[in-house]
Order: structure tokens, then sequence, then C-alpha cells
């Protein structure tokens, strides 16, 4: 496991979320580093993406704060979130791109937001970043018309358009066929090593988890926070806690046995 | 195969002496379909044969599923509450595995989330006054919001997206020509058409120009173009900012420091207000082409008595009054309407929840709002 020796580019700081009287995760800190790939795993409703929204600034902490280098997002000022968001890139589970406008024009949205490129070089970024997902010709397609894995890419250019040096991740493989998980996964690593951007990605996809990540955070729904974090690979060899041991190997939960054998 | 002391029947055979062990043989296809019918048999027997002790044979079912199962596991539950000791023989192996599958507690396990129940009024009262109160807040807060964005819109066109803000006309006024104006001719022509019954028997054939003209303009006018409006707009305003939601596209704006507000609410408010008010008038003329036409084919007016009629009691201000309601009340439903989109949370079913408010609302703001320009216009103008 390579942890750089430099300052956390996140920071999470004793985040409490709460919905109405349900508490999801209580007291979590975490920490994230510059380049690395930082990948939350948990079974679902452990909190991942609560997690995960909290950190880009979706959510507000009910207690706690989360700063994004070094900004409180809750806490900042207009021009401070402002600049952070250039700095944040999402891609959210549905791809979310805007279904109302081609390809080229959900790519253009940032770029013409907050740069002053001509036209024409907004057209060439807009061509460069379809190329680095593989998509390029398909500038004038309409979302709709795409396939699931196609939108999971285009929703990835959209969210490099400004070069962001923080990826943010929510369930990238899900509804992907192993092949095309696999290529995105590819993908994601290839943006990391060249870009040198940080990711941090929500998953339960154990091939994904294994090949992609550097370090693995697991969030338990009983225990509402972190339960264990490093090394995938180290995990599943070494650790001895029954909910890591189930997850990694894809065991199912211990209670239903018992259950098994009555009659 | 008749066994002495045997009962016949296809199902469930019973062996035995009566307040003793008895014995039940089930064969056949115990699935969903049929369950009620051997539980049936089975509780005649039970019945005629009161018995110490039950054993159930199942040597020769045929198929089972797991609602088989689980009829064979209540029917050792209530030997169980009743004292009857009890067995089953001849289980064969697929039988036990389904058997297994079957987790008793999960049967008696309560609600991890209590059933809610609708019973007393006045606690459906106190939440529906909540939910009211909790809405009036936000929709306070959103005419906050949409106030500010506007500001800003006005201190920075630039910020404006003004080729939504046209595709917004297109789409809200263009689009709802047609329409409108058939309703607003059917909507003169039946005004013209009912008051001209009454005012011809006095002979005042001429005041029904009179009347048609003040009629529209003054409330019919206004009142008819926001409602289609709302109608046509309203819910799909509402419909596309709630899918929206729903498909994260919106946090997705935010996530790129897109306000919402800013991004999509307000281009739909500035082009309700462009588009309203020349709808507005639109109707108006429609309206009163509507009476026009009841005037000269009924009425023997000529085109020019009529006209001459309606501009002679029809004032500037009650045009300006038809103009400053128009505005208000598209300023009303497009607000409404993105409010109501921009409140979904879930999934489909919310976003229609979500259309069909922005459109009761819109109309109810509309005629609340109208209450209030006809006792306001009343001391303004005299």
């Amino acid at each position: 496991m390579v942890i750089p020796e430099q300052n956390p580019i996140i920071i999470v700081e004793g985040l409490t979320a709460r919905f109405g009287d349900d508490t999801v995760l209580e007291e979590v800190n975490l920490e994230v580093f510059p380049g690395e790939i930082l990948v939350i795993i948990g079974e679902s409703g452990s909190g991942k993406t609560v997690l995960m929204k909290h950190m880009i600034g979706l959510f507000k902490p009910c207690e706690g704060r989360v700063l994004v280098k070094g900004i409180d997002l809750a806490r900042a000022s207009d021009e401070e979130r402002h600049r952070l968001r250039l700095e944040i890139g999402v891609l959210f589970q549905s791809g979310a791109l805007f279904g109302s406008m081609t390809l080229a024009e959900n790519i253009e949205l940032p770029i013409s937001e907050y740069t002053q490129l001509s036209p024409e070089m907004i057209d060439q970024v807009v061509r460069m970043k379809l190329g680095m997902v593989n998509l390029s010709g398909y500038e004038h397609h309409m979302p709709a018309e795409l396939s699931g894995g196609m939108k999971k890419r285009a929703a990835l250019a959209r969210a490099m358009a400004l070069d962001p040096s923080i990826l943010f991740f929510d369930e990238p493989s899900s509804g992907l066929d192993p092949v095309t998980a696999a290529g995105l996964d590819f993908l994601i690593k290839e943006i990391n090593r060249t870009l040198g951007t940080t990711m941090v990605i929500v998953t339960h996809e154990l091939a994904s988890i294994m090949n992609i990540a550097q370090r693995v955070i697991m969030l338990d729904k009983n225990a509402r926070g972190i339960i264990a974090e490093g090394d995938p690979h180290e995990l599943k060899e070494r650790s001895r806690d029954p909910r890591v041991i189930a997850f990694f190997n894809r065991q199912p939960p211990k209670t239903r046995e018992g259950e098994m054998h009555h009659v | 195969m008749a066994e002495p002391g045997e009962r016949k029947n296809d199902l469930v055979r019973a062996r035995g002496e009566k307040g003793g062990t008895v014995k039940l043989f089930l064969s056949g296809r115990i699935a969903l379909d049929s369950i009620s019918l051997y539980m049936e048999e089975i509780r005649k027997r039970l019945t005629d044969l009161t018995p110490k002790e039950l054993i159930i044979d199942l040597a020769n079912i045929e198929y089972l599923d797991s609602s088989g199962a689980l009829l064979l596991l209540e029917l050792e539950g209530r030997a169980k509450a009743e004292a009857i000791a009890f067995s089953f023989d001849n289980m064969p192996d697929e039988v036990h595995h389904i058997m297994g599958l079957i987790n008793p507690e999960a049967l008696t396990t309560p609600s991890v989330k209590t059933q809610k129940k609708r019973e007393y009024l006045l606690e459906e009262i106190g939440e529906a006054s909540f939910a009211l109160y909790k809405d009036t807040i936000r929709i306070l807060i959103f005419i906050g919001e949409i106030l500010d964005a506007l500001f800003h819109a006005i201190w920075n066109p630039r910020l404006v997206r003004w080729d939504d803000v046209l595709f917004y006309v297109k789409r809200s006024g263009v689009d709802g020509l047609p329409i409108l104006s058939l309703l607003s001719l059917l909507m003169g022509l039946i005004i013209a058409f009912m008051s001209s019954l009454q005012l011809k028997q006095f002979g005042a054939n001429i005041y029904v120009a009179s009347l048609v003209g003040i009629a529209i303009i003054r409330e019919l006018g206004p009142m008819m173009t926001a409602i289609i409006v709302a109608g046509r707009s309203g819910s799909a305003f509402a419909a596309e900012i709630g899918t929206m939601k729903v498909n994260e596209e919106v946090d997705a704006l935010v996530t790129m420091g897109f306000d919402p507000t800013q991004f999509l609410a307000v281009p739909k408010v500035l082009a309700a207000i462009i588009v309203v008010p020349v709808l507005t008038l639109y109707a108006d003329f429609f309206g009163i082409a509507g009476g026009l036409l009841v005037g000269i084919t009924g009425l023997d007016l000529t085109i020019h008595t009529y006209i001459q009629q309606t501009v002679k009691s029809v004032t500037l201000f009650d045009f300006l009054t038809s103009l400053i309601k128009s505005v208000v009340f598209a300023a009303l439903i497009s607000g409404i309407s993105c409010q109501r989109g921009l409140q979904v949370r879930g999934g489909a079913e919310a976003v229609g929840t979500a259309t069909t408010s922005a459109v009761v609302s819109s109309i109810f703001l509309i005629i609340v709002a109208d209450s209030a320009f006809a006792i306001m216009f009343y001391y303004v103008q005299w």
C-alpha cells in the first residue's frame, strides 16, 4: 500500500449523517491523499453514497465537517465553493447526463461556464474528452440513444471536462456487463496513472475493488461507520473481522445459516 | 391400495381411531392453488377424529411448493398449540429441503416499521396542517431564492440561459396558440350567446358587445390563458425538473457549480413572464372575435357598430389590469411549478404527484390572486 507522504486532499472529521431519526453515519473520520484511488465499500445501505455525497457537498453534515483542499464545503463562501467545484468531478450512478442536450452540449456546459475559450477551442476539447473515453464521433448523440456503458463513459467525459484534481464515482460498474465494467476500470486506472487524479470510488463490485483500489475503507450499517481500512488484498487475506471476511469472500450473512436446518 | 379403516379420498386419507393416534396420508400436488382444498380436508378430518397423536405421511406427495410447506408448518404449529403429539412420516428429501427454506421466526417477527394507522380525525387534521405549514415555509424559501436569482439575472443578463428562455417561450407560447385561440373564441361565443338571450328581451342587443369586451378583457382572457398555461406548461415544468431530480441531474448541476434555481427555474419563469401577457392579448382578441360572430350573425349588428361599442366600453385601464394580472399569473404558475419539480424526492410516483400538485396549486393561486386583484382594482379605479 502506497500512501504518499503528503497532506490529505480531503479530510472528513467526526462526520455524523442523520435523516430524521435515522442515523446513517456516526463520528466518521477519514483522510484521502492526493493521487490515490480510495474505494469505499460496504453492503447496501451502509452509507457509502451518503458519505460520498457529503464529500462533494450535496449533503450538509449534521455534525463534524468535511474539508476538501482545506475548504469546508458547508461553510465556504460562494467564491470558495465555486473555485472548489472546478476541482471536483462526479460520475453519478445513473450517469446523470442532461437528457435534453447532446453529448457535446453536456460536456461543453461546464467548459463554457468556467473558461473563456473560443467555440472552436471548446469543440476541440469536447472531441478530445470524448476520445479519452472511446466515444469519438458521438458528439451529436442524445444520451437516450446510448447504451448503459456508453452513457457511463460519456458521463465520465463530462466529469473530467475541467480536468478536476478529484474524481468521485458512485457505483461506476453497476448495471454494466463484465467486459464493459472492466473497460471502465481500466479507464479509471489510466486516468489516475496519467493525470494523477485522486479517485474516490463507491462500489461493491468485488472484481472491480480488487483491480483498482489502492486503499479501501469498509462501512457497516450497524457500526454506522468505518470498520476496516487498508489494501484490499491484505484485508482479504488477513482480516479477522467476520464482516470483512464475508464481504471479500462473497459469503451469505452468518445469521441465516442457523435457520436453514430447523426441521 | 385401500386399507381397512381408511376413509376414501383422493388428497387426504386418514387412518386411526377417534381420540387416539391418527395418521393422515397426503398425496397429490400441494401448491398455492390447491392448499385451501387441503386445508379444508385436513380440518374436516381433525374435527371428526379429534386425535391425541397426529402423524402426517408425505410419501405420496407429487409436488410441494413453499406455500405447501407453509401449510405443513402451520399444521405442526396448531397441533402443538392444542397439545397434540405431532410428527411427519416418510418425508421425501425434496420436501425436507423446501421446509428448510421457511424461517418460522419470519412468520411472527414484528414489522420493523409500524404500519401507519389512519384512524383519528384530529390526528389527520394535525398532520395535514403541519404538512401545509411546512409546504408554505418551503414555498416562501423558494420565493426568496427565485427572487434572488431573478435579481442576479437582471444585473447580469449574461448569467441567464437565453437559449433556454427562447425555447420555453416557443414551448409555452407559440405551441399553445391553436388551443388557446379555439378556447377563447368559444368562450366569447358562449358569453355573447348567453347574454344575448337575456338582453334581446330588452332590445339592448348592442350591450352584448360591451359585456363581452369587459368580461373577456378584465377577467376571462387573463384567467383562461393562465389556466391553459398552468395545464400545458406548469405540468411540463414540474415533470421535467422532477425527472431531472430523480435522475440525479440536479445533483450533477450542483456539483458542476450551477445553482439549480438559476439554471432551471429562472429561464422558465422569464419565458412565462414574457409570453403569458402576449398570450393574454391574443386570447382577448379571439374572445372578442367570438362575441363579434354572434353579434353579426344573431343580433343584426354590423361589424362597425360592434367594434365601436367594444372600444367605447373598454378602457385602457382594463387592458393594463389584464396585462398586470397576466404577468403575476405567469410568475405564480412558473414559480410554483418549478418549486414542485425541485421538491421531488424518490421515484416516478413523486414526479406524478409533483405534476398534479403543480397544476392544482397553480390554478388555486391564480384564482386567489384574481380575487385579490378584483378588490384592488375596484379601489384603484375610482
